[in-house]
């Protein structure tokens, strides 16, 4: 039964890599993504000392991991979802012998998988060329910073999920998935390290779970974070991994009472 | 395959019988969205969402220091308020996201072609998101308090300015997508680079200034979001350094809209149906 599980990895990865000629605009990009935010953080720290906790060059590296950790942890899986309930073809996949969200995990980390090692890696690569980045010389901080990031894909997908399966729900699901998007990316600390937020902002992101997407482990790798706390920021991962277990038991369960499909 | 004219009928009857299919294709609009009413307004606030995000970092950013690349807060937040305005009124006329799925991969482009009207006209009309407009009363709300913030005087050219240079802006934002959209003509496979390049466009807000030459060239002259904000914005802030930019901006709006219409005609000749 796992094999079959692990085939679904299999699969995705094959199928991924059949159309990974799309990925190579992708580097490109996420390169002028991490460019531009560099040269706005350039300008922004002018003078050179510290801005929340960060030195400009840790900022720089800040900015070049946390977009090639999305480029990694980024997955489709909640439009996945909301297709197949809103085509009818959840229905099937219902009474098929295996647990669909299960399943849409795995198709997640076959994908995340290929990204880590054709878009993830190679952009890194040329990041480190274009930009001062400084990688950590411990090897603590790269064991740290590699499970961690495994936790922001684990996260990131569940949050997908549950915005997938809110399709059971309100029928169309599109502004959501939309509005989940924008959330992920400020509130994870992509655009804006969450140190830098207001204080009463910081507070109310640190009691959300999209600060262990982004913001913690790169504080990690930056090594803002050090010893200790790499424990500390692992447990909040592990933390909301389990937490947002529930919804996701919960929604399952609810959505095949509540299973109609429109047309199809 | 010979372009078609939209009916066999003259000049002016022609922008009427547009005119009347905008009109029934908005009617359509309105009832798809009845059957969706609470996402209406779900897509309403996350297209706001969307811009308050980058509102909020230009916020965070001004809270660490007085002025970005010699450009102070209202200065900024006043290009961003521009910014909103031709961004609203593209994203409601011209949305080309999943072209390529929808139209070549599922067939639907043959039914487009068969129809007397301009296929990309009729692809535009297809999916109006008037929603979107929402993002553009910002806009303008957003440049008349930062405008006042910084007592910007109030010009008889001012509206006029303001429609020429939003019309150029949105012709600019047409003219990339409508050739990167080109692309999926020509290989089979959906290019990723569209949905990224979501994520560049908005780059054009801040004072290109701050980036080096490689990115300012970039931003200026081949995807020329630069005029999509901060130049056409600078005529306004009266910033004598990017005045020559900003009447740029019309040539620029007429230049990428050829070059969109060119390489989408081009692209329509060759295509030959997905086969499905």
């Amino acid at each position: 039964m796992l094999g079959a599980y692990f085939d679904f990895i299999r699969i995705r990865f094959l199928t991924m890599l059949a159309y990974r000629v799309n990925y190579y605009s992708g580097i490109l990009i996420y390169t002028l993504n991490i460019g531009v935010n560099y040269f706005t953080w350039k300008a922004i720290y002018g003078g050179g000392e510290s801005l929340g906790g960060f030195s400009g060059a840790q900022m720089t590296t800040y900015v070049a991991v946390s977009w090639m950790a999305r480029a990694f942890y980024f997955n489709n899986l909640d439009r996945e979802i909301s297709t197949d309930i809103r085509d009818g073809s959840i229905a099937i996949q219902f009474i098929r012998p295996y647990n669909y969200v299960l399943v849409k995990m795995m198709q997640g980390l076959g994908e995340g998988v290929f990204r880590f090692m054709l878009f993830m890696i190679p952009g890194m690569a040329i990041a480190m060329l274009l930009f001062p980045v400084q990688l950590p010389t411990e090897p603590s901080a790269w064991a740290g910073f590699l499970v961690m990031l495994f936790f922001s894909f684990l996260i990131n997908s569940q949050i997908n999920v549950i915005t997938g399966l809110f399709a059971f729900f309100v029928e169309n699901n599109e502004g959501m998935m939309r509005m989940k998007r924008v959330i992920v990316d400020l509130f994870s600390g992509l655009i804006v390290p969450i140190s830098l937020f207001p204080g009463w902002l910081a507070e109310v992101l640190k009691v959300l779970p999209f600060q262990a997407i982004t913001y913690l482990p790169g504080s990690v790798f930056t090594g803002r974070v050090q010893g200790v706390g790499i424990w500390n920021v692992l447990g909040v991962q592990v933390f909301w991994f389990v937490v947002l277990l529930i919804p996701i038991v919960w929604l399952y369960h609810a959505a095949r009472q509540r299973l109609f499909v429109q047309g199809g | 395959m010979r372009r078609v004219s939209g009916c066999s009928c003259r000049e002016g009857e022609e922008k009427v019988y547009y005119l009347g299919l905008l009109w029934e294709y908005l009617k359509n609009y309105m009832k798809t969205r009845l059957t969706y009413r609470a996402d209406f307004w779900v897509e309403v606030i996350s297209d706001l969402l969307f811009q308050a995000t980058n509102f909020i970092f230009i916020l965070v950013i001004f809270m660490h220091t007085d002025s970005l690349g010699g450009w102070n807060q209202n200065e900024v937040i006043f290009v961003y308020g521009f910014f909103m305005v031709p961004y609203g009124v593209f994203s409601c006329f011209i949305n080309m996201w999943g072209f390529s799925e929808r139209y070549i991969v599922k067939g639907e482009m043959d039914r487009v072609l068969t129809r007397p009207a301009h296929n990309l006209f009729q692809i535009f009309l297809e999916n109006v998101d008037p929603p979107a407009l929402f993002g553009s009363v910002i806009g303008v709300i957003i440049m008349a308090i930062s405008g006042a913030n910084l007592g910007l005087p109030f010009e008889w050219w001012t509206i006029p300015a303001l429609i020429i240079l939003t019309l150029s802006a949105v012709a600019i934002y047409t003219g990339i997508y409508t050739t990167l959209t080109s692309l999926s003509f020509y290989s089979d496979a959906p290019t990723g680079i569209l949905p990224l390049m979501y994520n560049i466009q908005s780059y054009g807000r801040y004072p290109v200034t701050i980036y080096n030459r490689a990115i300012q060239v970039l931003l200026t002259w081949i995807i020329p979001f630069a005029f999509v904000g901060v130049y056409p914005a600078a005529l306004f802030l009266d910033r004598e350094e990017m005045r020559g930019m900003a009447l740029l901006t019309p040539v620029v709006g007429a230049v990428f809209l050829g070059i969109g219409l060119l390489s989408w005609n081009y692209g329509v000749r060759r295509y030959k149906g997905a086969g499905s």
